[in-house]
């Protein structure tokens, strides 16, 4: 039984209790991004004061993986600064894409490392990375969106 | 769990077909026996298909339709007996029947000669005589279903999009029939003198709701439309004629119905093929090409443009020659027959066991009447997906998600099911695993 190692207890007490859910106001960028092959659906809302994640709040759903990740990324990235944030993000990227050959940092991850049995479950690994994709995206639109423009 | 089931009459002797099937002898995830309820999504292959694929490349290769060598003629004549095979099959002559890549190619093709014959006859190019009822004006009506797979949908959207046809479609009921009587989605409320085609499928690959054909296709005939049936779940599971279905148009795959991937089968009444302008062009579909402009070959000709799949047309009519030759295990049918009776006994016997499982909701008829195989259901509390990684874990391997079928799974109001779907190599205890794995499931997630 390999179930265990898919779906840790931290997985399954972020889908019963997810962390930060529910669309809050005001905010910098909002997306919506879904999963085509299994239908599952997030939006996404960054914001952000000044390099600061002030707030991520998400609605959406899906199966447990997906949803207990976008809780996990809210716990993770809430507070810290943007940078910090896309870095936790590359790293999520990295053990995801890892087919289970890489081996996770908890110092950088956190909850988030609980994740690591998902990489060996290739139609599972888009699922784990809909929030964290989500997010990237929403981020770098709020950020261009408040970068002045320069004139060369 | 310890209920007393009627028993089960009609079935295949599933032993002795599963051991033609080479791939169900091995195991799966630590060890399990496979369970393969995903023939929906594709079938698994007997050693008479891959021996015939097989055979083919080791005895007859060579292009076929061209050249004039011994192996050339083999090979023609293997792939031409394969079309009349397949043809005696649809009670249709071999004329009809177009071979293309697989049954979303053979609906696009249909919907290709719509937006092609609108678009030369803008410009006042030459079009076979007759086509006029693939030219399309604005306003013009295309009607599908609620509960079409997205390959008899998606190319009909397009269709409106290139030519300002107007989609519309016919309902869906709560018990997953068609809504025929509905006021706004009924077959009255949507057909018109404007409908042009009616696309349809013959049995839902999500509910396995079988859907009357012929009532849909009189009243289609009725206002002038051409009738397009998606039988993809319906061919490879009971027998069917097309002299008695109504369609102008039917389309499936080889490789749900026991035979190889990359062989699809457009069948087409043939003065109506005849009025179409080619989908692809280029070799093998041509009368005389000069560089001013070309001519086209008659159908099936016109439509199998370029070096065709001859291995899997062949493999596909050992697939037909294996259906046939099935009987149930006490003698009452044969064929296609005794396939249809032996998924009717299975899908009875699997919604007798979900029923029996709290918390667990079948989509679609649960009456085992005017109903093929496919069984989704939805798991309380528990996502599909979560739902299938844990069958998965135990050997049983389904389909999950919207199954190509998003706009019915909207309409139900959930975004995925689990699909389990079975076929003439699966018995009562395949069922069994799977109503003990979605047990286990619900115990896992804990919501039992």
């Amino acid at each position: 039984m390999e179930l265990q190692s898919l779906y840790q207890e931290i997985i399954l007490d972020h889908y019963k209790h997810p962390q930060g859910r529910g669309l809050r106001d005001p905010f910098a960028a909002e997306v919506h991004h879904v999963n085509p092959t299994c239908g599952d659906e997030l939006t996404v809302r960054v914001t952000l004061e000044g390099d600061v994640v002030m707030d991520i709040s998400y609605d959406g759903q899906g199966c447990s993986i997906s949803q207990a990740s976008a809780s996990v990324l809210h716990e993770q990235l809430v507070g810290g600064t943007i940078a910090a944030g896309l870095s936790i993000t590359d790293a999520f990227l990295a053990l995801m894409q890892g087919r289970g050959t890489v081996e996770p940092d908890e110092e950088i991850l956190g909850d988030a490392v609980a994740f690591a049995g998902v990489a060996k479950y290739p139609a599972r690994v888009k699922c784990a990375l809909l929030a964290w994709m989500a997010w990237k995206d929403a981020v770098s639109q709020a950020v261009e969106r408040h970068t002045p423009e320069v004139t060369p | 769990m310890t209920a007393v089931h009627a028993p089960v009459t009609g079935l295949l002797d599933v032993e002795r077909v599963a051991a033609d099937f080479p791939i169900l002898s091995r195991t799966v995830r630590g060890g399990n026996r496979l369970v393969y309820l995903d023939s929906g999504a594709t079938s698994q292959k007997p050693s008479a298909v891959l021996d015939a694929e097989r055979g083919f490349y080791t005895q007859h290769n060579a292009a076929v339709h061209r050249g004039a060598h011994l192996l050339a003629e083999e090979a023609t004549d293997a792939y031409e007996a394969a079309r009349e095979k397949i043809a005696a099959l649809l009670g249709a002559t071999a004329r009809e029947l177009v071979f293309t890549k697989n049954a979303t190619e053979a609906i696009n093709l249909v919907a290709y000669s719509f937006s092609n014959a609108t678009a030369k006859a803008q410009f006042g190019r030459p079009l076979p005589a007759g086509a006029e009822r693939f030219v399309l004006r604005p306003g013009d009506e295309i009607v599908v279903t609620e509960m079409e797979h997205h390959a008899n949908l998606l190319p009909w959207q397009e269709v409106c999009d290139k030519t300002g046809a107007v989609l519309r479609w016919i309902g869906v009921d709560d018990s997953g029939r068609l809504d025929l009587d509905h006021p706004a989605h009924g077959l009255k409320a949507v057909l018109g003198e404007r409908t042009r085609v009616v696309a349809l499928t013959h049995q839902s690959n999500v509910m396995g709701t079988i859907t009357p054909v012929r009532v849909v296709a009189d009243a289609a005939h009725a206002v002038g439309a051409l009738v397009v049936v998606d039988a993809c779940q319906s061919v490879p599971h009971m027998p069917v004629d097309v002299s008695l279905l109504g369609a102008d148009f039917l389309a499936f795959s080889g490789h749900k119905m026991l035979g190889p991937s990359g062989i699809g089968v457009l069948w087409g009444r043939y003065e109506i093929l005849e009025s179409m302008p080619p989908f692809l062009s280029g070799g093998s579909m041509i009368e005389t090409v000069r560089m001013e402009g070309s001519t086209f070959a008659p159908p099936p000709q016109r439509f199998e443009a370029g070096v065709p799949m001859a291995a899997q047309a062949i493999g596909l009519g050992a697939a037909v020659d294996y259906l046939q030759s099935l009987e149930s295990g006490d003698g009452s049918a044969r064929g296609l027959a005794a396939v249809a009776a032996h998924e009717h006994a299975l899908t009875g016997y699997a919604l007798e066991a979900l029923s029996e499982i709290p918390g667990v909701r079948v989509v679609g008829p649960t009456d085992n009447r005017e109903r093929g195989s496919a069984v989704s259901f939805v798991v309380e509390g528990v996502h599909a997906h979560d739902v299938g990684q844990v069958l998965d874990d135990r050997g049983v391997e389904v389909r999950v998600g919207h199954h190509c079928a998003w706009p019915l799974h909207r309409r139900f109001g959930i975004a995925a099911t689990t699909r389990a779907t079975f076929y003439v190599y699966n018995g009562t205890r395949d069922i069994d695993d799977l109503a003990s794995a979605v047990r286990a499931a619900q115990v896992f997630f804990r919501v039992a």
